[in-house]
């Protein structure tokens, strides 16, 4: 194990102090949040500017028998109102989603789920347009709903994409991975095998700012400018594109500070494409922006995975295989963002942190009367569900065998020198060193220790309970061969320009959305560059300033437009050393490097600045042969493969006996995403990963009635967790490279999101097992949690 | 942005104009306090009213104050001010026990005691603290002043005996010696409305023995405090056996009804093992009022 110290900075202290490159620096970003002076997409507002609002579904199945618009039409303040069958006339009414379907802008036919957009009043301020809500006259001819998932394939289940020619039934896909009959094989032959469902809810990203968009479109020069909640905006161009059949020129997308995505973000909501009909239509900007109910009830949720979960082992705890059977509710719309060919995003994962000897996993996918979406709150594509899976199964075996489930772990871990490991599921770590990261963590929770304390806890007849448990994210999607949505390869690109007086913009294809990118990036050319950070603009967020790319999310940032923006750095370093060679007049092979500056070997006296370069590149000079006079580069980045971050995380629960509350008393996460390129920013990442983890293991979840009517509309039903349900976050770090990356750097965005909820669960399992409790699902609520142990625990689906 | 239906507003500067502007613009017209219970429910466009009677100028509804055996608590008087007020806290622990646990700070900041007990929501903790105290509510509409017992003052979910042109003034609270009281609650998180709870008040006579008691219950089917409690505790002495009386009768009197926070059988369970542990905790309270 490399543990290498941070670079500790004082932020009060001089520029002599703080890093020029990497370590811990002050947020770039945060002097405007914390003044209130960041500039949302609700801090839009442009001359002329009309206000949009949604009608919705009250129900969550019905055939739409007719709407009247005469009374909100005849509002003063109303200057349009679109229904479906305008759209039908744009060749609007259906837009295309990220997974190959199709998802309706507005209701033509049929209502498919509850709060489903059905007309778009467009109104000289927000309050009229609200208003002329009421005014809309709907007849709703209603249907028997579909709501729950494991009833989609009965052959009287009502079929809810009726439209689709030839559909006689729910049924999205059946994708499988690795090989069934070796799996089968091994398990026929195991001397151990338990299975459990296991149930991942339905849950939601509920981001602080909710989704909205501003569109303008210049009917003079045809050009749109949208103004969007984006966390990709150069997809979304060239969506816009080929959906509205705007030409691709003709669109500038803009993402203005975003509150939070989490994966919210990523798709295209019928409300952007609302507003942009509304601008072309009315001449005038349209802004629209959601409010929280129409943000927790129609936009992309997460999870909703039925686990089928099977694990075989030898009876002294060696682990031989996994398979599962997943049912995956997708909602009304196959609409979830990921690569095309993984309609399971990167679920394939399931193997874990494991040497084992056979794996498969299918995956079903299907329709039910519920908001669409899929892939969304930082879950790399569905590792979090992978990752939940296989750490409750190797604690469900743990206990089967009598073994401690960190011993258990530890006996089975893939090891150091067995990387790159190739999994049986076809994918390829890069690098890593668990045991090291597992025995970090056990020494900093006192492991030992804590045991002691629950086994004479237990003995008072008192409820503590420690969990473990270790992840492997996959991230950075990824080599563009393998990775694509709706076929656009997942590179990102980095365009770096030092002006003449040695200050440098970069202007990079991902978005931030909280993540600090302003930061990070800078410091990346920083260390490659020795320009400070603080004299290096980072430029993102707006299609008509930056490079293509794929946008932020999947914890794909660092992996890919990190490496793009290192990349970038180094050619333009290289290109210095040409000019600085011609500066100096000296041969370029005999300068040599020290971070900011080229010199020459053997007299480190001679030499040149990065800043002293900048302006002879700019200057008068006679520039080398083929170099022309700039400083400027520009690269895409096609990563050779995703890297695989990891952790260790040991959670304390304490359990009223009486009630069934869950307190989470500590929190130890340690976390390995090979080279740390700010400290700071890696451990708030953290910090507000396992808050998330908190959120699901014991309070989140959408639930729906029998007659598919959300419960889950508002922040006092759908709770997400406050300072005072979390501990003190107790966090460690190993620092194991990826190989293939240019600076080391895997991605750690999601690494807490995906890896807490298994060991919260697993940790009021544990507290549970004198009541003979093997399993519960989450949310443990204090109903739930009570109910396990009267042994009545129930999937919440 | 949530926005509510279209409606007016008004700023009443004296209790008199606030009755006069209630008489005014009629049913239709609303009393605004703190606002944390009326507005969610406008922004959901649940509640309509034409017209809002702000009455957050009213001082003179603002106040705590010891008046003999009597504690006032104005209706204008913030949750915040509850919670933090020690006279309350040394009175009626209860009080605090339950401020703690209502909502978060921000709602505390403006929120009412007026307005908590006049929204009267079946989670509410206000009516369950006043019950069990067995507080007064003064009333004053165009006939002039009433005095209800809490009993007459709360109907049941989301109704009380203030009618539309009267305004609530006053909570009056009679102190005891040889008092206890406590309340607590289950919530999913911090914040949240009751899944259930439980408040007791509890006097000992000089030998220890119970002389009166009161409990009620929260989000769990029970209006008013359970009946027969003091016929039960009364003339015991306060032990575990005795708490686990009283407990199972919380729970055989409550009707709560499932919803997300929980089903029917795990609410039951919560009044049995709730109403134990503020009977044991106010019994605990009264006896060291009763030393000290
Ligand atoms: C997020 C959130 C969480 C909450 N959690 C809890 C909780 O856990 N427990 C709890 O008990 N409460 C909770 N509340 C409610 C909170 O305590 C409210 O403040 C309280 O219920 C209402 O008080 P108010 O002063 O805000 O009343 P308002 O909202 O102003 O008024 C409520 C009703 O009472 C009427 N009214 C107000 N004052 C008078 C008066 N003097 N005379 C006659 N009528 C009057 C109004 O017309 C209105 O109908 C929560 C509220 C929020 C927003």
């Amino acid at each position: 194990m490399t543990v290498i110290h941070d670079r500790q900075s004082n932020p009060a202290a001089g520029d002599e102090d703080r890093p020029i490159g990497y370590g811990r620096i002050q947020r770039k970003e945060d002097p405007r949040f914390v003044r209130g002076k960041g500039h949302y997409l609700d801090d839009i507002v442009l001359p002329g500017m009309l206000h949009g609002a949604i009608l919705r579904a009250p129900v969550a199945h019905a055939r739409l028998v007719s709407i009247d618009t005469t009374n909100a039409l005849a509002h003063p303040k109303v200057v349009a109102v679109i229904t479906g069958k305008d759209l039908l006339g744009l060749k609007l009414a259906w837009a295309p989603t990220l997974s190959a379907d199709v998802q309706a802008v507005l209701v033509t036919d049929k209502v498919r789920f509850q709060g489903q957009e059905v007309a778009f009043v467009v109104a000289e301020d927000r309050y009229a347009a609200r208003d002329a809500l009421e005014l809309i006259d709907v007849e709703y001819d209603v249907l028997p709903p579909l709501v729950d998932a494991r009833k989609a394939l009965d052959a009287d289940a009502p079929v809810i994409r009726d439209e689709i020619e030839g559909r006689t039934d729910n049924r999205i896909f059946d994708w499988e991975m690795g090989d069934k009959a070796e799996t089968d094989a091994v398990f026929a032959a195991a001397d151990v095998v338990v299975s459990q469902e296991v149930v991942y809810p339905r849950v939601h990203p509920a981001p602080m700012e909710t989704c909205g968009a501003v569109a303008d479109f210049d009917a003079v020069n045809g050009k749109l400018t949208l103004y969007e909640t984006t966390q990709a905006p150069h997809a979304h161009r060239t969506l816009f594109a080929i959906v509205a059949g705007i030409p691709e020129h003709k669109i500038r997308i803009v993402s203005p500070d975003i509150g939070g995505g989490f994966g919210n973000k990523v798709g295209i909501y019928p409300g952007y494409i609302l507003a942009v009909v509304g601008s072309i239509v009315s001449g005038r900007p349209v802004k629209w922006v959601e409010d929280r109910s129409e943000n927790l009830m129609s936009t992309s949720f997460a999870r909703d995975y039925i686990m089928q979960g099977e694990i075989a082992a030898t009876r002294d705890g060696k682990i031989l295989a996994l398979r599962t059977h997943v049912l995956a509710d997708h909602g009304a719309f196959n609409a979830t963002a990921q690569p095309t060919k993984n309609p399971a995003g990167f679920f394939s994962i399931f193997t874990g942190s494991y040497d084992l000897a056979a794996a498969h996993c299918s995956v079903t996918g299907v329709y039910t009367n519920k908001a669409p979406g899929g892939v969304a709150y930082a879950c790399s594509f569905r590792v979090t569900e992978a990752v939940y899976l296989v750490e409750r199964m190797v604690d469900i075996l743990a206990r089967k065998l009598d073994m401690d489930p960190a011993e258990l772990r530890l006996k089975n871990f893939i090891k150091p020198e067995q990387f790159p490991y190739a999994n049986k599921t076809g994918w390829v770590y890069d690098s890593g060193n668990y045991e090291a990261a597992m025995r970090l963590s056990m020494q900093l929770a006192g492991y030992e220790d804590l045991r002691r304390e629950q086994a004479e806890k237990r003995e008072r007849g008192e409820l503590m309970g420690i969990g473990v448990s270790f992840f492997t994210e996959v991230v950075g999607a990824g080599p563009r061969k393998h990775f694509d949505i709706v076929g656009l390869g997942m590179a990102d690109g980095a365009e770096l320009r030092v002006h003449p007086t040695g200050k440098a913009v970069v202007r990079i294809s991902v978005q931030s959305q909280g993540q600090g990118h302003e930061t990070t990036f800078a410091q990346i050319v920083a260390e490659e560059l020795g320009i400070p950070p603080e004299d290096i603009e980072v430029v993102h967020g707006d299609t008509d300033q930056t490079p293509f790319g794929l946008g932020t999310y999947g914890s794909r940032s660092t992996p890919v437009s990190g490496g793009a923006v290192a990349l970038v750095a180094r050619k333009v370093r290289e290109k210095a050393k040409l000019i600085a060679g011609a500066m100096l007049e000296t041969r370029p092979e005999d300068l040599e490097w020290e971070k900011g500056r080229w010199f020459v070997k053997g007299d480190p006296s001679v030499g040149k600045t990065m800043a002293e370069i900048a302006m002879g590149a700019h200057g008068t000079i006679a520039l080398p042969e083929g170099v022309d006079g700039n400083l400027d580069a520009e690269v895409t980045y096609d990563p050779p493969n995703l890297t695989f971050p990891f952790g260790a995380y040991i959670c304390v629960v304490d359990i009223d006996p009486g009630t069934g509350e869950v307190k989470v008393r500590r929190f130890i996460a340690v976390d390995d995403c090979g080279t740390r390129i700010n400290p700071m920013i890696i451990e708030g990442q953290v910090h507000g990963g396992l808050t998330d983890g908190v959120g699901m293991a014991l309070m989140e979840i959408i639930e729906f009635d029998e007659d598919g009517n959300c419960l889950a509309g508002s922040f006092m039903d759908y709770l997400i967790p406050t300072a005072m349900e979390v501990p003190d976050w107790e966090t460690g770090f190993t620092v194991t490279p990826s190989p293939h990356h240019p600076i080391g750097a895997k991605g750690i965005g999601e690494s807490a999101t995906v890896g807490s909820p298994p060991a919260i669960v697993n940790a009021v399992v544990d507290a549970l097992a004198p009541f003979g409790v093997t399993h519960m699902d989450m949310p443990c609520t204090p109903a739930r949690v009570w109910a396990a142990m009267q042994g009545r625990a129930r999937p919440p689906i | 942005m949530q926005i509510p239906a279209p409606f007016d507003y008004v700023r009443a500067t004296t209790v008199e104009n606030a009755l006069e502007l209630l008489a005014r613009y009629g049913p239709d017209s609303r009393v605004v306090a703190g606002g944390h219970s009326l507005l969610p429910m406008m922004k959901l466009r649940l509640s309509r009213p034409e017209w809002l009677i702000d009455i957050n100028d009213l001082y003179e509804l603002d106040f705590i104050l010891r008046d003999g055996n009597k504690l006032r608590v104005g209706a204008l008087t913030r949750h915040t001010t509850l919670l933090e007020s020690e006279e309350v806290a040394g009175l009626f622990p209860i009080v605090r026990d339950a401020e703690r646990v209502i909502a978060d700070p921000v709602v505390r900041n403006r929120g009412t005691i007026g307005g908590s007990l006049c929204q009267a929501d079946p989670a509410e903790d206000l009516s369950t603290v006043c019950g069990v105290l067995g507080a007064e509510a003064v009333i004053r509409g165009p006939g002039g002043e009433r005095i209800l017992s809490m009993s007459e003052f709360h109907r049941g979910p989301y109704e009380t005996a203030v009618g539309h042109d009267e305004l609530l003034c006053e909570l009056r609270f009679g102190i005891r010696p040889r008092s206890g009281s406590a309340y607590e609650k289950v919530e999913r998180r911090v914040g949240d409305w009751a899944v259930g709870a439980a408040g007791a008040a509890v006097t000992l006579a000089a030998d220890g023995t119970v002389d009166d008691a009161a409990v009620g219950l929260t989000a769990l089917g029970l209006d008013h405090p359970l009946a027969g409690a003091a016929a039960v505790l009364r003339g015991r002495h306060p032990d575990e056996e005795l708490f686990a009386e009283a407990g199972r009768l919380a729970a055989e009197a409550c009707d709560p009804v499932a919803d997300q926070r929980g089903p029917v059988d795990y609410k039951r369970h919560l009044a049995d093992e709730l109403t134990q542990r503020v009977l044991r905790r106010a019994c605990a309270r009264a006896a060291q009022m009763q030393e000290g």
